[in-house]
């Protein structure tokens, strides 16, 4: 099983949401994901970042079909999976995980640790009766939590050992991918470390494939192998990480990193910063031509006429700007 | 702690400063007790005087609507001609009604009725309204539009309409009143469910399920409605005293049981034309009805107070 | 440096029915005119207890139970009410981590500003309404004017903040508590933000207390830092002190679970092993004790006094003890 055997891939991927103004309102359509195309190899991990409404977590929900596309491909392992049923998913749904950002509402208040660990077992049918229970509490060694606390429920847990519990759960059904939504950025920064050590070790033990979503750009930083920076639903560059931090070419992209605050007061203090004047815009209307231009400081006549198209500029480097091309 | 510089702090013995065994350090110690949601519920529940009060009250009620008549020599429609309209005594404690029956006993028989008409309400609420409004909630949008519509439309008619129309139907009596009280009471229960369904389905917990390939009725039956059981408790409780008030009111105006049998509300009605002179018989039936709806109301209070998850800690 | 805001042996505790939590031990700092200090620890560490208590917004099962909050020369711990409310706002500015939450969604953001204006400066509506174009402008919200008039869900989070920020600096207050500023904003707004509270601070000599969880945000903005962990404070002093010279263990192993962004090679990370202690019942001794890579004997008895290590910089740990052996901070 080769590194360059590529695991996931995606098309053109398209989601708008529909969004009900009233009972006779018109409809607004929020483009939340708007051409995304990308591929993450088997082992790989493959960070995604951005700013709030970016649409990178309506990207990782996508790609695993917890919400249908509205256009576009995506092919996993080989098989297109974009027109596929939920009753032709479930299978898959084996193969492909997800662990939330939110470790208080993504597990269910009112079922117990083992039960909520076990409860994939169970719906695929791989576990029955105490096999089930034994299971459950080899997956809560293996995240490293103590198998005694299987009658617990999840209000009785920390943030860090809940988020434990919801990649236990993720794991049962022994996937080959995981999405990451955002796993860390709750979490208090001594516990970021002891989560992202834990997915590492996972991922070597076992095989695993990451799509790592996440707006701590350095913690994406040390954890993916290629990173894409996403702004407004397009993706705006793609390159593996280091190259990306050494060598950013999107505007949005050198903003982004510019705006990291440092832990090192003497760095801080000279620090030059690309400051982003104002917001980003809403993705019900989003600026015509390239997306990023209102913000832009490079902005030209092109940008707001020609919406920029991913160009390959280095081995493993593309970017979506005119100032590229 | 003050700010003592270290020369300042007393000789301390060198052994103190010897490294601790190496120890684990457990990421998954809890030194807390397990406390469960329904525990933290009934704990606060108990401390809530009024709602224990009121608890009491509905199983003294309820153990004397099961016992009380069974133990008591008279039955309700035996009639003593001698005694026609006593005060409350030794032999009869409530007294009897102007057709000398024991008015203890008939009240008594009363709260049954009472009961059974509360029962049946929560039973409503529980199997129609809970799934009626779960599934309009997870189905959304026009299932949702359309089956609230539905709900809306039962709600814009009176209920003394159904009942009017379920006596010229079947009939008066006990049957006519579940009918009408069965077609009204679970449409509440629907709304309230409903509501909380809609923002609990967005939540990452469902998704999580959902991501692992569980079914709809799975999601809705292990992952949704387990978590709107405070709302749905509070609902059942308030609604038992509206029902059980309902059917004294019908009662009273004569559109409910009919004679002999003895609801509070026919009891009340049927003391009205001698209030003057037997004054007891409307006190003991009205006396009943308040204090079965006050500890209702009671409890149902106490229970929204201790499941209300904004006052949680 | 004048200080204006002294805090003395602060204890603060919530009394719930499973018992006594102390949110806050015994801790001590001061503040300067128009310095900015940082407050870091994480979730639980008793960080944001220390500025209700401040505040006097402490609500019930809380209690500051001992300790003194001196600011300009006024005590606040046994202020009544009715003066405290004169203190807040006007000259004790706050701004919350959540700014959906911090701005009633029924009023104009106008309104919003002015009212404190109206109630501590004693201003006509005219004045007021100048005034609050001018701190809209101020914390760079363009076309003041017409935002006057828009309600709080007609703004984004950024701007909200910048709305918070405005409303809390619009009476010139002496001193801003910034609880979590940032947190809930994306980068590029959190660094927005920083550069306006820097410029704040140069302009208009506000002191500010900066509560945060994030290392990055202090080194960028704060002059002195103190760390905290399970109510107690256990290491403070300037920041260059704390970032260069940490003396705490907790406080090297804070600094060691940021990945470094412009490392080469990929290095595993180290995290601080363990969980933070539950504040219910705290172990005797050093808090940190259980999760600490370099704990002793004494660690598990006696909880460490804060050693003076230079003319600002302090910390509780026995290791600081001149009979303990020498621990050189790791990476």
């Amino acid at each position: 099983m080769g590194k360059d055997h590529i695991l996931l891939k995606t098309d053109g991927l398209v989601k708008h949401f529909e969004l009900n103004q009233g009972f006779f309102g018109r409809k607004a359509i929020v483009q939340a994901v708007d051409d995304v195309s990308f591929h993450i190899c088997r082992g790989e991990t493959l960070g995604l970042v951005g700013e709030s409404g970016c649409g990178k977590t309506t990207v990782g929900r996508t790609v695993i079909k917890l919400y249908e596309p509205t256009a576009g491909k995506i092919v996993f392992d080989g098989q297109d999976i974009t027109g596929l049923k939920e009753k032709e998913m479930l299978a898959l749904r084996k193969r492909m995980q997800i662990i939330f950002q939110d470790p208080y509402a993504s597990l269910n208040a009112r079922m117990t640790v083992g039960d909520i660990v076990s409860e994939p077992l169970d719906i695929h049918g791989l576990a029955r009766g105490p096999k089930l229970r034994e299971q459950a509490m080899e997956l809560l060694q293996k995240v490293g939590m103590s198998p005694d606390h299987i009658n617990r429920y999840p209000h009785e847990f920390s943030g860090g050992q809940r988020q434990r519990i919801g990649i236990a759960r993720a794991l049962a059904v022994n996937p080959d991918f995981i999405v990451c939504d955002e796993p860390i950025s709750a979490l208090d920064v001594s516990i970021q470390a002891q989560v992202v050590n834990l997915l590492e070790d996972l991922q070597h033990e076992m095989g695993l494939t990451y799509l790592f979503i996440a707006h701590d750009l350095s913690m994406v930083k040390h954890i993916s192998n290629r990173i894409g920076v996403m702004y407004l639903g397009k993706l705006v560059e793609l390159a593996e990480s280091s190259e990306l931090y050494k060598r950013p070419l999107h505007p949005y992209t050198r903003a982004l990193l510019s705006a990291i605050p440092v832990p090192d007061p003497d760095i801080a203090e000279h620090k030059q910063r690309v400051i982003l004047k104002g917001d980003v815009p809403s993705p019900i209307n989003p600026p015509a031509g390239c997306r990023f231009r209102t913000r832009c400081q490079y902005a030209l006549d092109i940008c707001s006429q020609l919406n920029p198209e991913m160009v390959q500029v280095g081995a493993q480097h593309m970017v979506a700007c005119h100032l590229m091309t | 702690m003050a700010d003592i510089p270290v020369s300042g702090i007393h000789e301390i013995s060198k052994d103190k400063f010897t490294p601790l065994p190496a120890r684990k350090k457990d990421i998954a110690d809890i030194s807390r007790p397990s406390v469960t949601y329904w525990g933290d519920a009934w704990r606060r529940l108990r401390q809530n005087k009024m709602a224990m009060l009121g608890m009491y009250t509905i199983i003294f009620i309820i153990l004397l609507a099961i016992l009380g008549p069974i133990l008591s020599p008279h039955s309700y429609s035996d009639q003593f001609l001698d005694k026609q309209g006593l005060g409350p005594n030794n032999e009869h404690w409530f007294g009897t009604d102007s057709l000398g029956r024991d008015l203890f006993v008939r009240v008594l028989y009363g709260a049954r009725i009472s009961l059974a008409v509360g029962l049946v309400a929560s039973l409503l609420n529980l199997t129609v309204g809970v799934l009626y409004g779960g599934i309009a909630g997870l189905a959304g949008g026009r299932v949702d539009n359309v089956m609230m519509r539905i709900v809306d439309m039962f709600y814009s008619i009176p209920l003394v309409l159904y009942v009017i129309l379920m006596m010229v139907v079947i009939g008066p009596g006990l049957k006519s009143i579940f009918m009408a009280l069965g077609l009204v009471y679970w449409l509440e229960m629907a709304r309230v469910v409903r509501a909380q369904i809609l923002t609990l389905k967005e939540q990452e917990f469902v998704m999580a399920a959902r991501a692992l390939g569980a079914s709809q009725a799975r999601i809705l039956f292990r992952h949704l409605i387990p978590n709107c059981m405070g709302p749905i408790i509070i609902t059942v409780s308030m609604n038992i005293p509206l029902a059980i008030f309902t059917e004294a009111f019908l009662s009273f105006l004569g559109l409910g049981v009919a004679i002999p049998m003895a609801s509070w509300g026919v009891l009340a009605s049927d003391a009205l034309p001698a209030i003057r002179s037997y004054p007891h018989m409307l006190f003991f039936p009205a006396m009943a009805i308040s204090v079965t709806m006050l500890a209702f109301n009671f409890l149902g209070d106490g229970l929204r107070d201790a499941l209300d998850p904004r006052l949680r800690k | 440096m004048k200080n204006i805001l002294e805090v003395k042996n602060l204890s603060t505790s919530f009394f719930t029915h499973a018992g006594e939590v102390k949110a806050v031990k015994d801790i001590s700092f001061n503040v300067g005119i128009g310095e900015a200090i940082g407050i870091v620890g994480e979730s639980g560490s008793g960080k944001s207890v220390t500025s209700l208590s401040i505040m006097n917004l402490l609500s019930f099962p809380g209690k500051v139970i001992n300790g003194s909050v001196c600011f300009a020369g006024t005590e606040l711990t046994n202020l009544k009410e009715k003066k405290m409310q004169l203190v807040r706002g006007n000259e004790i500015g706050m701004i919350f981590q959540d700014p959906m939450t911090s701005l009633n969604p029924v009023y104009t953001v106008g309104n919003q500003i002015m009212e404190s204006l109206l109630r501590h400066q004693k201003l006509n509506r005219g004045e007021a309404r100048k005034k609050a174009i001018e701190m809209l402008s101020l914390v760079g919200i363009p076309g003041p004017e017409n935002r006057l008039n828009q309600y709080p869900h007609e703004f984004s989070g950024g701007m909200r903040q910048r709305v918070m920020i405005a409303m809390a600096l619009c009476c010139k207050p002496k001193l801003l508590i910034a609880d979590e500023p940032t947190t809930a904003l994306d980068v590029t707004i959190q660094a927005q933000i920083i550069e306006l509270l820097k410029d704040l601070k140069d302009k208009i000599n506000t002191s500010i207390i900066l509560i945060t969880h994030d290392l990055g945000v202090v080194a960028e903005l704060c002059s002195r830092v103190i760390v905290m962990y399970a109510g107690s404070v256990v290491e403070k002093g300037t920041t260059r002190d704390v970032f260069y010279n940490p003396r705490h263990p907790y406080t090297w192993g804070l600094l060691k679970s940021i990945p470094i962004v412009n490392a080469d090679h990929k290095e595993r990370l180290i995290p601080i092993d363990g969980q933070p202690p539950d504040l219910l019942n705290t172990p005797p001794g050093c808090p940190f004790c259980p999760r600490c890579d370099h704990a002793m004997q004494i660690c598990a008895q006696t909880q460490p006094p804060l050693s003076q290590l230079g003319e600002q910089h302090l910390a509780a740990c026995w290791l600081l003890h001149p009979g303990a052996p020498r621990v050189e901070r790791g990476r």
